[in-house]
């Protein structure tokens, strides 16, 4: 039916391109472009199984399989890392199924496929990033129910984050949450970013690059167009602020990005190191070529 | 009729009969044996063997046989005969720190000492039908770390606990052994060693369930998987007479520490909170449920509101033993014709009360019509 299957590299030949039929792509692609259409909304679409487990990226997996095309060039990043068994396993998944070229450089990359992080090298226009999202309702758990909360979207009745928010000062002198932390997007629908620390919530505000959320159990999928207004909720007298360390990356001495912490011993050693391991070992090939 | 007033004892033994025959199935194809369920099936056997509280993988792979796969029954079968063995002695509690590792992965850091081993998992594997194994074949022996066993793996708890951020679970040693679920009845407000009996015992689907409710919001308890570790355990008993303890064999155990973010009470500073699972073999999704759970249990304990169906003790232990749950939910299926009958008298009645009621209605509806037409 589509084109793209005698275009494409070598690729498994019992699946279709991308393992997804050509119906489904399309179906799911008129779902990204609904949520194009209104940033921030979550559109419900008719998630498929996928050969992975629910909550291990099978959202972010259909829009990818939706979207990709015999030239695009797949990264896949979990944790910030090309290297991590998630992302391992699900960049095999799209060589074997489309036979696309793959990359771990975050400039390369067409479109690029995430958990938990937004590379720290800045993406442009024409990238697509995509975000494998657990929990899409960022009220889920001021209100588990789901006909509550698709109410108080369509009211832009905010006010119970507004009060978990104050709540979260007034208890402990500053908002307690680090990770997932709510954004509003273009001044109307309040958005979860997937749980990306919030150090990542500053990129997402007027990226170049198309930023696609798929929530693959929860069956919904949102996005925020390029170049879109993303502010992270808070208040005039308790601005956002950013978590920043003591520590510089112990391989590249970056002092600007997120590091994690890496055990060393059962004395407590440890050291801490860039969780974006492209952009780490980017700086590292420029320091070793200045020397 | 199912229950014919005569003849229920024929009846009986001829559905035994042919339920051994469904056993069976086609008897071209050669007899299922307990060797290949126990070496080809383990995790059903895992599973029997944990929720059945024996560890036996021949007695749990005969009664998975004769379960027809069935393996709520086959539970069933292993707790029933669990249930007539003695009880010999009391062990030492098991040092899963001294585990001999065959898959320990942390979450919640990038690598550790011990690292991070992945072991047997379906984990990363894409989920498509591998028809090659529907051809009998031979097997690759994979490859193996010569040097992975002899490294330290110190838990992750631990880790978090020589800084002070983490709660420690010290046990008084004054305090007496720990109650017995299998000789007490479940009373509330239980203890966390009686509530994690109850779980270790409980279905796995219903703490799925549970467990995963507590992600979606109905009682949000922040879990990270702070580490899971499978891999070979001794059990040692206490002798008296020797003086010393000593080792009676060695058996397969999962567990995991969830770590779960708890922002501090009035009586406790802002630290990582644990939640446990423990299962027999390797069932690490009854042990990641498990543990869910054991930490929302533990909100009354923590001073936590209590708002969802995982909070709630009573709720969560009366339900979980799913031998007592199947055996109730089936139960259904036996004679009640005595309570119908008194019910079937008792709806006639209402029936006929109304039926009365409204004529009488009605009549006199009519009548004031009548007046009003007159």
């Amino acid at each position: 039916m589509s084109p793209q299957n005698n275009r494409a590299g070598m690729h498994q030949a019992e699946y279709n391109f991308a393992f997804l039929d050509e119906q489904t792509k399309r179906m799911i692609r008129r779902a990204i472009l609904k949520a194009v259409a209104i940033p921030g909304y979550q559109v419900p679409f008719a998630s498929r199984e996928m050969p992975m487990p629910y909550g291990w990226g099978t959202g972010g997996i259909q829009v990818t399989a939706s979207v990709i095309g015999p030239e695009d060039v797949l990264k896949v990043i979990d944790q910030g890392s090309d290297d991590t068994t998630n992302a391992i396993s699900i960049r095999k998944f799209f060589e074997r199924t489309t036979g696309v070229e793959t990359s771990e450089s975050t400039a390369q990359a067409t479109l690029i496929q995430t958990r938990h992080r937004i590379p720290e090298k800045s993406l442009k226009e024409g990238q697509i990033l995509i975000y494998q999202v657990p929990i899409p309702e960022p009220l889920r758990f001021l209100e588990p129910r789901e006909t509550e909360t698709r109410r108080m979207h369509a009211l832009e009745d905010y006010g119970l984050m507004h009060v978990k928010l104050y709540e979260d000062i007034s208890r402990h002198g500053h908002i307690a949450t680090t990770y997932a932390y709510p954004v509003k997007v273009a001044g109307r629908y309040v958005m979860d970013p997937s749980p990306t620390p919030k150090f990542d919530n500053p990129k997402m505000d007027g990226m170049p690059a198309l930023q696609l959320f798929g929530a693959g159990r929860e069956k919904r999928i949102y996005a925020v167009p390029p170049y879109t207004r993303v502010t992270s909720l808070d208040f005039d007298d308790h601005p956002f602020e950013l978590p920043s360390w003591d520590d510089v990356c112990a391989f590249c001495g970056a002092d600007d990005t997120y590091l994690d912490e890496i055990i060393l011993d059962d004395q407590g050693e440890r050291m801490f190191v860039c969780s974006d391991t492209d952009h780490c070992a980017e700086r590292r090939d420029h320091q070793e070529a200045a020397e | 009729m199912y229950v014919a007033v005569k003849g229920g004892e024929r009846a009986i033994e001829n559905a035994h009969a042919l339920l051994a025959e469904t056993r069976r199935g086609n008897l071209d194809v050669p007899d299922l044996t307990i060797d290949q369920i126990r070496e080809q099936m383990p995790l059903a056997v895992d599973r029997v063997m944990t929720e059945g509280s024996l560890y036996d993988r021949d007695l749990a792979a005969l009664a998975i046989k004769q379960a027809c796969g069935d393996l709520v029954e086959a539970i069933f079968l292993l707790r029933a005969y669990r249930t007539t063995l003695p009880r010999l002695a009391e062990t030492q509690p098991i040092d899963t720190g001294a585990m001999a590792i065959r898959r320990r992965i942390s979450a919640t850091y990038k690598d550790l000492p011990g690292g991070q081993v992945l072991g047997p998992t379906f984990d990363y594997t894409h989920r498509l039908l591998d028809f090659a194994l529907a051809a009998e074949g031979g097997l690759e022996a994979a490859p193996r770390n010569p040097d992975a066993e002899a490294e330290a793996t110190p838990r992750v708890a631990n880790l978090l606990a020589s800084e002070d951020l983490i709660e420690t679970e010290d046990r008084d040693p004054e305090e007496q052994a720990p109650p017995d679920l299998t000789r007490d009845p479940l009373e509330f407000p239980a203890e966390r060693a009686l509530r994690l009996q109850a779980l270790a015992r409980g279905d796995e689907g219903y703490l799925l369930a549970l467990g995963y409710s507590t992600q979606r919001g109905y009682g949000r308890t922040h879990p990270f998987a702070g580490e899971i570790r499978m891999g070979e355990v001794e059990v040692e008993v206490f002798v008296k007479e020797l003086g010393f303890a000593v080792s009676i064999g060695e058996i397969t155990v999962t567990e995991c520490e969830m770590v779960n973010q708890f922002a501090g009470s009035k009586t406790k500073p802002p630290q990582f909170t644990r939640g446990y699972g423990l299962t027999f073999g390797f069932c690490e999704r009854k042990a990641m449920a498990m543990a869910l759970v054991d930490r929302s249990l533990r909100a009354r304990e923590l001073g936590e509101e209590i708002t969802a169906p995982a909070q709630d003790e009573e709720f969560a232990l009366a339900h979980a033993d799913n031998v007592e749950a199947s055996g109730f939910v089936q139960h259904l299926k036996l004679p009640h014709y005595v309570d119908f009958q008194s019910e079937l008298e008792l709806v006639r009645k209402m029936r006929e009360e109304i039926e009365a009621r409204r004529w009488a209605d009605e009549q006199q509806e009519d009548e004031v019509n009548h007046v009003a037409a007159e």
